[in-house]
C-alpha cells in the first residue's frame, strides 16, 4: 500500500511549508543584520543590498571573542560539574530507591519553579562575601545547582529503564561497584549522559538572568552582550541583528549537529 | 542592621532522615561501604545546592528588609506574607500563569505530535526540514522575544503588520491589543520545536508492522493515528508536558522584553510579579515572601499534574 | 636619525610598564548614543591618562538600572563610575552611597554647568554627580503640514490647540498621523510625559500629607485628555510606542506633532536618519491651566559609588568626560549636532554648536525654566517635574504607567484603570510609611 504521487507531494509542501514558517523568524533575523539600519525598519523585502556596516559597528563596541568564549566556559564547565554531581545521585536512587526517592524527585524538580528573582538578594550577598561577582567560577556554580534538579532527574529516568539482569549478571560474577560502573553502567548510560549534558549546555548558554546580574565585565557572557545592543535611543534593528545572530550562531550550529544525540537519551524509555 | 550574608545553612533534620533512610535501604540490598561512599557525598552536595539558597529565601521571606531603606530591618513576622497575599495583583498573576502553561502546552503537545507525524513522512530534503523546523528551541528567550517584537510583531514595521497590509487587512497591535496571545505564541514558537524534537524520536520506533498490519484491517490513517500512534508517544508526551512546565512557570525574559507585564496586569504572571517587588521596590523580605509562595503553589501542581504524568512514566 | 629611532622605543617600553601597572575602573553606562560616543573615545582618554584604562559595561537602561541599584544597594564594589539620573541621585546621595564630588579642578568650571541641572544633582549644597548630558522636553511638527493647513504656530501652544491641530492634520489614509505621544507603560516613558501633563493640567502625584491624588478629578480630566487624543489622532500601537518608537516614526514623516525630550533634536536634524530634517518646526511643550511643570528636566550623569576602590581614578574620568575639552572633542571628530547637550552654558555660546543646531537657544530656555523644585500649581511635598524624588516612585511610577497604557488600549476605563493605580500606590506608601 502505497501512498499516491500527488499526496506525497502535497505532504512534502507542507512540510516544508512549515518548517520554514517556524524558521523564518530567525532567517529574518540574520538577514536584517547585513541591512542598514534605515533599509531594517523599511517595509520587509527579501532584496537589498547587503552591506557588513552593523557587524562593523558592533565589532568597534564590543569584543564578541572575550564573551563569546566566557559563554562556552561557563556552558561546558557547569553541565561538567553537575554531571559529576548528578551521576551518582541518579545512580543511587535509580537503583536503590526507597519509599521516599520519588517524593525527593519531585520536590527537588519543584525547586526549579521557584522564579530566580526571588533568590536573587540572598545570592548576591553571598557572592558579594565570597568574592565570587563576576567571576566564571561563581557564574559555574549558579548554573550547575540551577541544572542539577532537570539533571538528576533526567538520568533518573534513564537509568531506572536500563535493564537490570545484565546488572545483576555483572554483580554475580563478583564485579565491585566501580567495576560495575566502569564496564556496565557507563557504556550502558553513555546516551543518556550525553543526551542530559547537551542538554545542560544549551540552558545555560542561552540563561539570561544570572549572567546579567551576577556579572560586570570578566565573566560576562554572550546574554550581556546582546544587552548592550538592545533598545538604546535611536534606531538599532541591524545592530541588534547583527549581534544576535553571532551570539546565537555558536549554539545553533551546536544544536544542528548533536541533535540526533540529544534526543537518543531523552526519549530512551519512551522509544523502548 | 543585621549582617544579610550569614545563615543558618545547614540542612533542617528531615533532610537528615531521608539521607539516613537512603543508606540503610542501600545496606540491605547490596551492602558494602565502597558504594556508600560513592553516593553520600553526591546526594549530601546536592541536597545542600538546593537547600541554601531555599533557607536563605525562607529566612529573608520574614524579615523586613528593603535594599532602599538601610535602617528599617528586622523581624518581620508574617507582615510580607499578608501584604502579598492581600494584593489584588497576586490573584491575577496566578492566572495569567496557568494561562500561559496551560496554553502553551496545548500548542505545543497537540502540534508538536502533528508535525511529528508530518516530519516522519518520506519527504525530499526531510533531515532539512527536520533542522529547520527544530531551530527555534536553541536561541536564547531574550533574543527571540526582540525578534519577535521588533522584527515579527511590531504594528508599524513588523512582517506580520506588513502582510496584513498586503491582504488589505488592519495590523494588529499585538502587544496592546493581544498582550497574552502574542507571549503565548512567542513561548510556543521556542518550545514547539522541543515537543517536535522529542515526539519525532519517539515516533521513529513506532513498529512498521503494527501499522501495516492496522491497515490491512481497514485501519484508515486517522484511526492509525489514534489507535496506534498516540498510546505509542503517550509517554514522550509526559516526558514533553513535565520538562516544559518546569520552564513555563518561570517565564521570565520574554515578559520582561516585550511587554512589561501589562498592559496593566494583563501579562504579569507570578515570576513577573516577584520581578515587580523584588527589583523595582527592592523589597527582599516581600520578594522571598513571593518565592516561598511560588514554591508551595509549584509543589501543589508537582502533586496534582506532575504526579499524574510521573504515573504515566512509570507504566 | 638612528638617536631618533631609539626614543620612540624607549617612550614606547614607559608607556607599557605604565600601563601594566595602570588602574582599571569599569564604567557602568546606557547604550544611548551619547554614551556610545564616550565608548568609541576611549583612546582619547587612555592616552592623556596613562596610568588608567577603561572597562566598559554597557547595558540597555531597563537592565543597567536594575543592574547598578542591586550592587549599590548591597555595596558590592562591582563598578567605579555608575551612569544615573536625577532621579537617583539625591536618594543615594542620601544613603551615602555616592562620594561627594568637592574639590573639583580650576579648569572643570564646575560654574560652567547649568544651574538647573547642577540643583538637580545636589544634595544638601553638595554635587554627588557630573552631568553628561541634559534634557528638558518640547514639541516638534511638520512644518510644511502646518503651513498647508494654515495654521500659525503660537509662541507656547496650549493642549486644546494641540488636539485641534491634530484633529485637523489627521490622515491615516496617508500614514501622517495627528499627534504622538509616549505610550509604552514605565517611569521614564509613559508616566514622563503623562506627569507633565497632570502637572499643566493642575494635578500632582501626592498632597502635603503624602495620600496619592491618582484619582483626583486633574488626572481623570488629564488621562482622559491623552486617551483620547491618542485614540483619535495618533498612530496605530501608540501604547507600545516609547521615545525610540516615536523617534523613528517622526523622522520618516509619519507625525504632525511629538511632545517629547530635547535631545532628540540633534537625531532630527542629523539628515542621514531623519526625512524631516528641512521641514521640522519646535515649540515649547503645551500647557493648559498653569505653565508650571509642563515641561520635564531630566539629566544622565556619572557618578562614583562609595564601594569604589578606585575613587581618584574615577574622578579623573568622570571629570574628563564632563569637560569642555570632551564636548569640544566630539564636536570636532563627531559633528556638532552630536555633543552631548544640555549640560554646559559654554556649548550654548559656541558658535560652531549654534550654527550646527538652530534649536539649541530654544533647548537652553526649556532647561532653564524647568523647575524641579516647584512643579505643581497646588503645593507639593516632593521634589521632581516628571517623577516623584522617593525611592518608592519607580515602582509605583511603573504600576501607574502600566494602568495608564491599560486605559489607552481600553482594557479598562480611565476611571477603572486611576482606581486601580490609586489602590497600589495608596498600599506601597502604606507600607513604606508615609501614611497609616
Amino acid at each position: 500500500m502505497t501512498t499516491p504521487r500527488y499526496k506525497r507531494f502535497l505532504l512534502a509542501v507542507l512540510a516544508w511549508a512549515i518548517a520554514l514558517i517556524i524558521f523564518f523568524p530567525i532567517l529574518w533575523m540574520a538577514l536584517t543584520g547585513f541591512k542598514t539600519e534605515t533599509a531594517a525598519i523599511a517595509d520587509p523585502s527579501f532584496l537589498f543590498s547587503p552591506t557588513l556596516e552593523s557587524y562593523v559597528a558592533v565589532h568597534a563596541r564590543a569584543d564578541y571573542l572575550k564573551f563569546a568564549l566566557n559563554s562556552v566556559v561557563v556552558a561546558f564547565g557547569s553541565t561538567l560539574l553537575a554531571l559529576l554531581i548528578a551521576i551518582p545521585s541518579a545512580y543511587s536512587m535509580a537503583f536503590l530507591p526507597t519509599p521516599r526517592t520519588k517524593g525527593t524527585l519531585l520536590w527537588m524538580l519543584s525547586t526549579k519553579m521557584l522564579p530566580p528573582v526571588g533568590v536573587l538578594m540572598p545570592i548576591y550577598l553571598l557572592f558579594r562575601d565570597t568574592g565570587l561577582l563576576d567571576t566564571l567560577t561563581g557564574l559555574i556554580i549558579v548554573y550547575t545547582l540551577m541544572n542539577l534538579p532537570i539533571v538528576v532527574w533526567m538520568l533518573y529516568t534513564f537509568f531506572k529503564d536500563l535493564p537490570r539482569d545484565i546488572l545483576e549478571a555483572g554483580r554475580m560474577d563478583g564485579a565491585s561497584t566501580l567495576q560495575e560502573v566502569r564496564h556496565l553502567l557507563l557504556p550502558l548510560t553513555l546516551p543518556g549522559i550525553a543526551s542530559t549534558g547537551l542538554l545542560a549546555v544549551i540552558l545555560s548558554w542561552n540563561e539570561s538572568f544570572w549572567s546579567l546580574n551576577l556579572t560586570s565585565s570578566d565573566a560576562a557572557p554572550l546574554t550581556a552582550y546582546i544587552a548592550s545592543f538592545s533598545s538604546p535611543e535611536g534606531l538599532f534593528w541591524a545592530k541588534l541583528s547583527a549581534a544576535s545572530t553571532m551570539a546565537i550562531a555558536p549554539i545553533l550550529v551546536f544544536g544542528w549537529l548533536t541533535q540526533k544525540q540529544m534526543v537518543r537519551g531523552l526519549t530512551f524509555g519512551a522509544v523502548k | 542592621m543585621t549582617t544579610p550574608g550569614s545563615f543558618p545553612g545547614s540542612p533542617p533534620p528531615t533532610f537528615a532522615v531521608n539521607l539516613m533512610n537512603k543508606t540503610r535501604a542501600y545496606g540491605r540490598t547490596v551492602g558494602g561501604l565502597r558504594s556508600l561512599s560513592l553516593q553520600a557525598p553526591a546526594v549530601t552536595l546536592l541536597l545542600l545546592w538546593m537547600l541554601v539558597p531555599l533557607g536563605m529565601t525562607l529566612w529573608f521571606s520574614f524579615q523586613r528588609y528593603n535594599l532602599l531603606m538601610p535602617g528599617m530591618t528586622g523581624f518581620a513576622g508574617l507582615e510580607n506574607y499578608e501584604y502579598l497575599l492581600t494584593d489584588p495583583a497576586l490573584w491575577s498573576a496566578m492566572g495569567v500563569t496557568l494561562l500561559l502553561v496551560g496554553w502553551v502546552l496545548i500548542i505545543t503537545v497537540v502540534g508538536g505530535t502533528l508535525l511529528a507525524v508530518l516530519f516522519q513522512q518520506d519527504f525530499l530534503g526531510r533531515g532539512v526540514a527536520r533542522v529547520l523546523a527544530i531551530s527555534p528551541f536553541f536561541v536564547m528567550p531574550t533574543v527571540s522575544a526582540l525578534v519577535w517584537k521588533n522584527m515579527m510583531m511590531h504594528p508599524a514595521n513588523g512582517v506580520l503588520a506588513w502582510l496584513a497590509n498586503l491582504f488589505g487587512l488592519p495590523a494588529v497591535d499585538w502587544f496592546s491589543s493581544l498582550p497574552l496571545t502574542s507571549i503565548v505564541i512567542i513561548v510556543a514558537w521556542q518550545w514547539l520545536p522541543f515537543a517536535l524534537l522529542i515526539l519525532l524520536t519517539a515516533i521513529q520506533s513506532l513498529d512498521d508492522d503494527q501499522v501495516e498490519a492496522a491497515r490491512m484491517d481497514g485501519a484508515g490513517p486517522i484511526a492509525v493515528f489514534f489507535f496506534i500512534t498516540l498510546p505509542h508517544l503517550k509517554r514522550a508526551i509526559s516526558v514533553v508536558i513535565m520538562i516544559e512546565m518546569i520552564f513555563l512557570l518561570t517565564i521570565f525574559a520574554e515578559i520582561f522584553v516585550t511587554t512589561s507585564g501589562g498592559p496593566g496586569l494583563a501579562t504579569t504572571n507570578l515570576a513577573y510579579l516577584i520581578y515587580i517587588q523584588a527589583l523595582l521596590d527592592f523589597d527582599v523580605g516581600t520578594a522571598s515572601a513571593g518565592g516561598v509562595i511560588a514554591i508551595i503553589l509549584a509543589n501543589i501542581v508537582a502533586i496534582f499534574l506532575v504526579r499524574m504524568v510521573a504515573k504515566n512514566l512509570e507504566s | 636619525m638612528r638617536l631618533r629611532h631609539t626614543l620612540p622605543v624607549a617612550g614606547a617600553m614607559t608607556f607599557a610598564s605604565l600601563s601594566a601597572n595602570a588602574e582599571t575602573i569599569t564604567v557602568a553606562t546606557v547604550n544611548n548614543n551619547d554614551m556610545v560616543i564616550m565608548q568609541s573615545l576611549t583612546d582619547a582618554f587612555e592616552k592623556a591618562h596613562p596610568d588608567i584604562t577603561l572597562d566598559w559595561v554597557v547595558l540597555e537602561e531597563n537592565v543597567l538600572r536594575q543592574r547598578m541599584t542591586t550592587d549599590i544597594a548591597t555595596q558590592g564594589g562591582q563598578f567605579d563610575v555608575m551612569t544615573i539620573g536625577t532621579y537617583e541621585v539625591p536618594i543615594w546621595a542620601e544613603r551615602e552611597w555616592l562620594v561627594p564630588l568637592e574639590d573639583l579642578p580650576e579648569e572643570y568650571q564646575v560654574d560652567d554647568l547649568l544651574s538647573s541641572v547642577r540643583d538637580g544633582l545636589s544634595q544638601n549644597g553638595a554635587l554627588y554627580a557630573l552631568p553628561f548630558y541634559g534634557e528638558s522636553s518640547m514639541m516638534y511638527y511638520r512644518q510644511d503640514l502646518f503651513d498647508e493647513a494654515g495654521i500659525e504656530m503660537p509662541e507656547q501652544p496650549t493642549w486644546e490647540q494641540v488636539r485641534d491641530w491634530a484633529s485637523q492634520l489627521h490622515k491615516p489614509g496617508e500614514e501622517t498621523y495627528g499627534i504622538c505621544l509616549r505610550g509604552k507603560p514605565g517611569w521614564g516613558e509613559n508616566m514622563a510625559l503623562v506627569s507633565t501633563m497632570v502637572n499643566t493640567f493642575g494635578g500632582r502625584w501626592f498632597d502635603e500629607e503624602w495620600d496619592p491624588q491618582l484619582d483626583s478629578e486633574a488626572w481623570q480630566e488629564t488621562v482622559s485628555f491623552y486617551v483620547d487624543l491618542l485614540d483619535e489622532y495618533g498612530p496605530p500601537g501608540a501604547s507600545s510606542n516609547g521615545f525610540n518608537e516615536n523617534l523613528a516614526l517622526f523622522s520618516r514623516g509619519n507625525c504632525a506633532m511629538w511632545v517629547d525630550a530635547t535631545s532628540a533634536a540633534g537625531k532630527l536634524y542629523g539628515a542621514d536618519e531623519s526625512k524631516v530634517a528641512d521641514t521640522l518646526g519646535f515649540a515649547p511643550a503645551p500647557i493648559a491651566e498653569t505653565p508650571k511643570g509642563s515641561h520635564w528636566l531630566w539629566s544622565w550623569a556619572l557618578a562614583i559609588p562609595t564601594s569604589s576602590d578606585s575613587k581618584e581614578a574615577a574622578k579623573e574620568f568622570i571629570t574628563w568626560a564632563t569637560s569642555q575639552e570632551y564636548i569640544e572633542l566630539v564636536g570636532e571628530q563627531k559633528g556638532w549636532t552630536s555633543v552631548p547637550p544640555g549640560t554646559r552654558e559654554s556649548t550654548y555660546a559656541n558658535e560652531n554648536y549654534q550654527q550646527a543646531a538652530p534649536f539649541a537657544g530654544f533647548v537652553l530656555e526649556a532647561m532653564k525654566s524647568a523647575d524641579p523644585t516647584d512643579s505643581t500649581l497646588e503645593p507639593s511635598p516632593y521634589n521632581g517635574v516628571q517623577f516623584v524624588g522617593i525611592p518608592e516612585f519607580q515602582s509605583i511610577g511603573t504600576q501607574v504607567g502600566q494602568m495608564v497604557a491599560a486605559a489607552l488600549t481600553g482594557e479598562r476605563s480611565v476611571e477603572q484603570a486611576l482606581q486601580a493605580a490609586q489602590r497600589s500606590t495608596e498600599r506601597t506608601m502604606q507600607r513604606a510609611g508615609y501614611m497609616d
